[in-house]
């Protein structure tokens, strides 16, 4: 083994944050290596601030290095003053744990959680000296392999990526260690082979056994070249999360990073149907974690790390069955010590949520955040996020009277059948909730935090066309001149330019891929970092690649179009989601299966799953996800203010 | 540092090898997860937001190393000082050594009001791609030249702003060690020199030098300087230990 740090450690005092590189982060491994064991290098392909968190990826480190055959490392993107200076001076791309070069090991392994990060996978893998091309890879080099959110449309990343891993990688990354310890024991010659054996394992894709067929601009067929190989890759999903209480030893970094504190999974999963939502229909269905093992892995945790803070993170954290006695019990076995603090970062809109969040933010008050995505109720249900205003004015309500003084506000603005009503409703919202603030605080203030809304595969959106760059930015400066004269509200956005760029890489195909690229070859790298973005670098790939991005990012789909992750399956039936999209047109919301009958959207009767949950009833208090309940929420009564009553359909 | 009625400690710790990139404010943190990870009773502060009583010695410069680092810490009760130093290095990073313990005074001025000497430890090199080690008779030479001036005034950075200053006044001692490594001794309060600084001001009573830089530097100790006494900080403002935590 050549150990690259006596060549990484000059460079690094002319380098932004060189502990970004030096890992013996408490929780870290040296692996003992041996040559019957398959290597895996774990690539976050963005900052380590962003990267070292990350969840999936350190519950792969463990996994694979408790096995007997494998060893597992972690790398993440050089900044780009390293990355410049480490190509400079002839320096391949190195894990944090023992600094070896990547190409020592035997699986580059891609964590991808945005699509913005597709140049940095190339530019990792270049780095590392081996081919960004897959079809130009020898048995000597590295299998490059990517998992993550985004793998759920593989195609743009197709010709750079060996092997995709589609869903849950808890079982999969063992059969895939096998496999590759059969393939190394055998003299590790013919790549192909290989190729073809992964292609055969349940939730892995193997684009390179896969002929693409269009006409003209149309796709119309992904097809297997061999019969073994399966004409649609199913996800994996682990069926028990008290099976797999991971991580066991969470990484704690020796510098800040996002998510500074100990993360206890407590389920996975999610059906409320918000149809926006990516994460929550490719994850089906609910998982729960037993709250005995929360309260363990929470004790464990912050014995084993240090941590003064515990997050419980899920998509929805306010849904786990029993949350007030979990938080209760940990709120009074940290009493005495006093010292350790609680929080749930996904909070639901109602004052039962506010009341959990009171009941563990005693002290440090300073902001709480809610997500109603859209301002109006009927844009609310076009979504099927059923939040009525009420909730959302109790849940303010709740939090100005607790002692909170600033709410931050999440919306999407670019849905679909959105009309300039609903922009001006965030507006109506934001005034209303600071009106109601500023009865208990003087200095009540809201934050309006506005993405622009990017269709994803395997939603009920993936038919429908982003709005483009001009009509973005166009309803940003509506909702900005609306609030203009509001002091105590504050308007932020993400970049539309951004978005486009996302929505291309989003619901490309394989030829998307020689944009990327060209991107990439351009320079193009950290496209998540507002300072390294710029859609020009983007469009004017499109144009040398002979690429119509609006045909990819603002045409509207209809239900003949072969998409190009059709082939990709998350479980949810292709009729079930056109069926929700039509139901999404015509405003109607669809309740939460996890409390009344399902509705078959393929995932459990296909996968023989179902949900885990320790309660059957819906939570208490407030409207979201419980369907014809819509009452108004938990126990603080609304107020409507001034001369302005709140519209409530 | 206000203790009221608790237990001040003061800490010896040193800082080697690759943690040596990590910053002043990362250490602090991780001492402060080491004491919660020992379960040691800190403690805290009053008010809105409570923080454990933890306070620094001088700011060591990220990439820096060091043989003689310090902190004081409040404990809300006893703690057994003889186990201390181990419990700690065990779940500190690894390079950094808690090297020794004493209680501290009620009432012991804070160490970056206290410690007004340092010294240094440089290896230098030429600041170009190469880097190579500067010859040692042309080190020597420039020593010399650094000895013999009056003054020697540069830009220095203080607080955010640049002004010139007298960087040699405050330099009461410097030597070559072997290895093209220069050692000095220095003051660091009212006129200070950092190591940078020491660089630029050999580079400018040599100019045929070139740019300087370091390729290690090592703060190699720290003092108390009072009526006349040099102490380390581990004797200053601090009280004998109990016996009984001695035999237990």
């Amino acid at each position: 083994m050549i150990d690259l740090w006596p060549r990484i450690e000059p460079l690094l005092a002319k380098v932004e944050k060189p502990a970004r590189y030096i890992g013996m982060e408490r929780g870290a491994v040296r692996p003992a290596w041996a040559p019957h064991k398959a290597a895996w290098l774990l690539i976050y392909p963005d900052t380590y601030e962003i990267g070292l968190p990350n969840q999936g990826l350190q519950i792969l480190y463990e996994i694979l290095n408790e096995r007997p055959d494998a060893v597992a490392e972690r790398a993440y993107a050089p900044w780009t003053d390293l990355a410049g200076s480490l190509r400079a001076n002839g320096v391949p791309f190195f894990s944090v744990d023992t600094h070896r070069a990547a190409s020592d090991f035997d699986v580059l392994a891609f964590n991808l959680s945005a699509e913005l990060v597709f140049t940095n996978l190339l530019d990792l893998v270049d780095m590392a000296g081996v081919p960004i091309r897959a079809e130009e890879r020898r048995p000597e080099h590295p299998l490059v392999l990517a998992g993550g959110h985004c793998a759920f449309n593989p195609e743009p990343l197709a010709d750079f990526v060996d092997a995709f891993v589609i869903g849950e990688g808890e079982e999969v990354v063992g059969e895939i260690t096998e496999v590759l310890g059969a393939w190394k024991r055998g003299g590790r010659a013919d790549r192909e082979a290989l190729l073809h054996d992964l292609a055969t394992i349940p939730g892995v894709y193997v684009p390179s056994m896969y002929d693409v067929e269009y006409d003209g601009a149309r796709l119309l067929a992904v097809t297997p070249r061999y019969p073994d190989v399966p004409a649609r890759v199913d996800k994996r999903t682990v069926a028990d999360l008290d099976e797999w209480p991971y991580p066991k030893n969470q990484l704690v970094p020796l510098i800040e990073v996002v998510h500074d504190r100990l993360n206890v999974e407590v389920f996975r999963g999610c059906t409320r149907g918000c149809r926006f939502c990516q994460a929550g229909m490719i994850t089906r269905p609910v998982r729960e974690r037993s709250a005995e093992q929360v309260r363990t892995m929470v004790r464990d945790g912050i014995r084993r790390t240090g941590y003064d803070e515990v997050a419980l993170t899920s998509l929805s954290t306010a849904d786990f069955s029993g949350i007030e006695g979990v938080v209760a019990d940990l709120v009074r076995e940290q009493e005495g010590t006093g010292q350790v603090s609680v929080s749930l970062p996904s909070l639901r809109v109602d004052a039962f949520t506010v009341g959990i969040a009171g009941e563990i933010q005693k002290v440090r008050r300073t902001g709480l955040t809610f997500a109603p995505e859209a301002g109006s109720w009927r844009l609310r249900q076009v979504i099927n996020k059923l939040i009525v205003e009420e909730d959302l004015y109790a849940a303010a309500d709740a939090a100005f009277a607790s002692g909170w003084r600033r709410l931050k506000l999440y919306f999407l603005t670019g849905l679909p059948t959105e009309m300039d009503a609903d922009t001006l409703g965030i507006a109506e919202l934001a005034r209303k909730v600071t009106e109601i603030g500023r009865t208990h605080t003087k200095g009540a203030s809201a934050t309006v935090s506005v993405g622009g809304f990017v269709p994803k595969a395997h939603t009920p959106f993936q038919w429908f066309g982003q709005n483009g760059v001009e009509e973005l930015h166009r309803k940003i400066n509506l909702l900005r001149d609306d609030l203009r004269r509001d002091r105590s509200v504050q308007v932020k956005w993400h970049d539309p330019e951004a978005t486009f760029a996302e929505g291309l890489c989003s619901r490309g195909d394989r030829r998307v891929g020689r944009v990327i690229e060209r991107v990439w070859r351009n320079g193009g790298t950290f496209q998540e970092w507002s300072e390294h973005f710029s859609l020009d670098r983007w469009i004017d790939a499109c144009a040398a690649e002979g690429i119509d991005p609006d045909w990819y990012v603002t045409r509207h789909r209809d239900d003949s179009e072969v998409l190009p992750w059709d082939h990709i399956a998350a479980g949810l039936h292709k009729d079930f989601l056109w069926n929700d999209w039509q139901a999404a047109l015509a405003e109607h919301g669809l309740p939460d299966c996890r409390w009344t009958p399902c509705y078959d959207c393929g995932v459990c009767t296909d996968y023989a799953l179902e949900h885990v949950v320790a309660s059957a009833v819906a939570p208490a208090g407030g409207s979201q996800g419980t369907g014809q309940d819509l009452a108004r929420g938990g126990e603080v009564g609304v107020r409507f203010l001034g001369t302005k009553p709140a519209a409530v359909s | 540092m206000k203790f009221g009625s608790s237990f001040p400690v003061r800490v010896r710790f040193d800082k080697r090898g690759r943690v040596r990139w990590i910053s002043h404010r990362d250490v602090a943190r991780a001492f402060e997860r080491a004491f919660r990870i020992e379960a040691l009773p800190l403690a805290f502060s009053e008010g809105f937001s409570p923080r454990p009583k933890v306070s620094f010695g001088l700011a060591l410069p990220t990439g820096a190393e060091s043989d003689d680092e310090y902190l004081d810490v409040c404990f809300a009760e006893a703690v057994d000082l003889d186990r201390l130093p181990d419990a700690l290095s065990a779940v500190l990073p690894i390079g950094i050594r808690v090297l020794g313990v004493a209680p501290l005074e009620e009432g012991a001025p804070a160490l970056q009001d206290a410690v007004n000497a340092v010294r240094w430890e440089l290896e230098v090199v030429h600041d170009d791609a190469a880097g190579l080690l500067v010859e040692r008779d042309a080190l020597a030479d420039a020593l010399a030249h650094f000895e013999r001036a009056d003054s020697i005034v540069i830009p220095r950075t203080r607080k955010g702003r640049t002004a010139d200053g007298d960087v040699r006044a405050p330099v009461r001692h410097i030597e070559l060690l072997d290895n093209s490594v220069v050692a000095f001794e220095a003051n660091t309060h009212l006129n200070s020199i950092k190591p940078v600084e020491l660089l630029r001001a050999l580079a400018h009573v040599a100019p045929a030098l070139g740019e300087l830089t370091e390729r290690r530097l090592v703060r190699t100790h720290q003092w108390i300087e009072r009526d006349g006494a040099r102490l380390s900080p581990l004797d200053a403002d601090t009280r004998p230990r109990v016996p009984e935590a001695r035999a237990s």
